[in-house]
């Protein structure tokens, strides 16, 4: 049997018990063994991309990992493939679009998938809106750059139009950011699941 | 809020979380808190254009310019700044090498006493940042809190209902909270116990790394306590696993420490301070990991009361001010790691064994 993480064969059979899954087996070489056990890094990042390798080897085929590769956010383009790379997301929107990957990722990094801090007195309504408004700019930006400067005007105007559309009153306690709170610690809405309009 | 394009002035006084004082001093240089947040119409900085990133420093400049109690606040476009100035603000914990190292429009708005500072187009769009002298997670808490509070009625920030304030990298997710303790340690280096108390923490979800974060080294004994996660526990939750749960003990550890030391070998750990403060005090020339080596054992000897002329914000302000950029910013000119040796070796020498002992300014 080989290693999970490269080709040498696997002489290690450690036992994960604490995956979210129930334990789950590693076959491992020496190298990558002694990693595994070691792996409290001092850089996020690089334990970051361990965490990621570590979940994809143990989910999911080769296959299955290499369609998830491929796959792009509509708001930013980011492929998941660039952010298992980067340890980076490109925009909020990823968040809802990766969702289902993200998640596992999530409870190993931090054991929970629920905020439970602070909120925004006002915030935007939906991810929607939300991924509405980068895909406006964008267009507006293009349309600058084209020089069609009545397209980018009308969509300055939209996007001023979005704003309080989507932003409450600070001391509003009514209205879509307290609609959001209320959902607190629910599954996401419907909304949040849906792709950008 | 004034915009700024000469840092010099920072070489020449000091901030105020550098003074050595508050609660637990001795041990806890400083404590500080740090935000992430993100602007909800804009992408992460990673796909942000040219234009994104220029419009985000524009949107929050304009924003900040009416913050209460701003009206002091420095505003500096790094874009402008020379290399040697930014490397200033790393030293000075003021910026991370990260914004400094990057391309583009970025900026730093900080208060004067260099308590709060807030990083706009860092890896995220907004870092805010406040740090305080000593042990002190409240104050530091309620200030950066309101600040927060502030911003947020003027900017919109990239929110999920589940998954909290949203950020570039998923580590940080959630609160986008950071607590950082940069503790000195010298008596738990010595006695061979630092690995064991380390270890012990690793099970608890906190991060342990040298004096300027992330891949730096543990330099001169100083170790940075932070909590790992982010999400699912409240910002109270992580203040308090921190602050009363977390360094508390390493105190206590590094006490104890101190104490066997003191106990053990009085006249070797006497003797072993009084030859550092005297290489630091006359040597010629001078290397930034010796001052640091040195300077180290010197504000353990003062702290267990084994000096006495030194001030402990004097040793504070040395370790900042010894730095290279610090140093050259001093001497208005570059110097090389040669020439530098040498002034660090005067600089020392001027602030520990002659008339200015107390006062760097």
């Amino acid at each position: 049997m080989k290693c999970h993480y490269c080709e040498k064969p696997a002489t290690f059979h450690i036992t994960e018990l604490t995956g979210d899954d129930g334990p789950q087996v590693m076959h491992l070489c020496e190298l990558h063994a002694k990693q595994f056990l070691q792996k409290e890094s001092a850089s996020p990042t690089a334990s970051l991309a361990g965490v990621i390798a570590k979940q994809l080897q143990l989910g999911q085929t080769k296959e299955e990992i290499e369609q998830l590769d491929q796959k792009e956010c509509p708001v930013c383009g980011i492929s998941f493939f660039e952010f298992r790379n980067s340890g980076r997301l490109g925009c909020p929107y990823d968040y809802v679009h990766f969702e289902a990957d993200l998640k596992p990722l999530l409870i190993n990094i931090h054991d929970a998938t629920e905020h439970t801090g602070k909120r925004p007195r006002r915030a935007a309504a939906t991810a929607d809106a939300q991924a509405e408004m980068i895909q406006l700019r964008r267009d507006m930006e293009e349309a600058v750059e084209r020089e069609d400067y009545e397209l980018a005007s009308q969509i300055r105007d939209r996007l001023k139009e979005m704003e309080p559309a989507v932003i409450e009153d600070p001391g509003d306690t009514s209205g879509p950011a307290a609609e959001n709170q209320d959902d607190a610690g629910d599954e996401p809405t419907e909304n949040s699941t849906q792709g950008p309009s | 809020m004034k915009l700024q394009t000469d840092v010099s002035d920072l070489a020449h006084r000091s901030g105020e979380w550098l003074r050595g004082t508050g609660p637990e001093s001795d041990i806890v240089i400083s404590t500080r808190i740090r935000l992430a947040r993100n602007l909800a119409d804009f992408p992460f900085i990673r796909r942000c254009s040219d234009e994104d990133r220029l419009s985000i420093e524009r949107t929050v400049r304009s924003k900040m310019e009416s913050l209460r109690g701003w009206d002091e606040i420095c505003y500096i476009d790094l874009d402008q700044l020379s290399e040697i100035d930014r490397q200033l603000m790393v030293e000075r914990q003021l910026i991370s090498r990260e914004i400094a190292d990057a391309d583009g429009s970025r900026a730093v708005a900080i208060d004067p006493s260099e308590r709060s500072s807030v990083m706009i187009n860092e890896e995220d769009h907004l870092r805010i940042q406040v740090m305080h002298s000593g042990l002190d997670l409240d104050s530091a808490w309620n200030q950066i809190n309101d600040l927060d509070d502030q911003l947020e009625a003027k900017i919109l920030y990239a929110f999920h209902p589940q998954f909290g304030y949203l950020t570039a990298c998923p580590t940080n997710v959630g609160t986008g909270l950071r607590v950082s303790v940069m503790l000195h340690l010298p008596g738990l280096v010595i006695t061979g116990e630092i690995e064991k108390v380390f270890r012990s923490m690793q099970r608890i979800n906190v991060t342990v790394r040298g004096l300027y974060g992330e891949g730096s080294q543990y330099t001169g004994d100083f170790y940075q306590v932070s909590n790992q996660v982010t999400l699912g526990h409240s910002e109270e939750d992580l203040l308090k696993l921190i602050g009363v749960e977390v360094v508390p003990r390493i105190i206590e550890y590094e006490r104890k420490a101190r104490d066997f030391l003191v106990h053990q070998g009085q006249q070797d750990l006497h003797d072993d301070v009084s030859r550092a403060l005297g290489i630091l005090s006359t040597a010629k020339k001078i290397s930034s990991e010796e001052t640091m080596h040195y300077l180290s054992k010197v504000r353990m000897g003062v702290n267990l009361g084994l000096i006495s002329d030194v001030q402990t914000a004097t040793l504070n302000k040395l370790f900042i001010h010894t730095q290279p950029a610090h140093l050259q910013k001093l001497h208005g000119r570059v110097l090389t790691s040669s020439d530098r040796n040498i002034r660090r070796a005067s600089y020392l020498q001027r602030h520990l064994s002659g008339d200015d002992k107390s006062d760097l300014n």
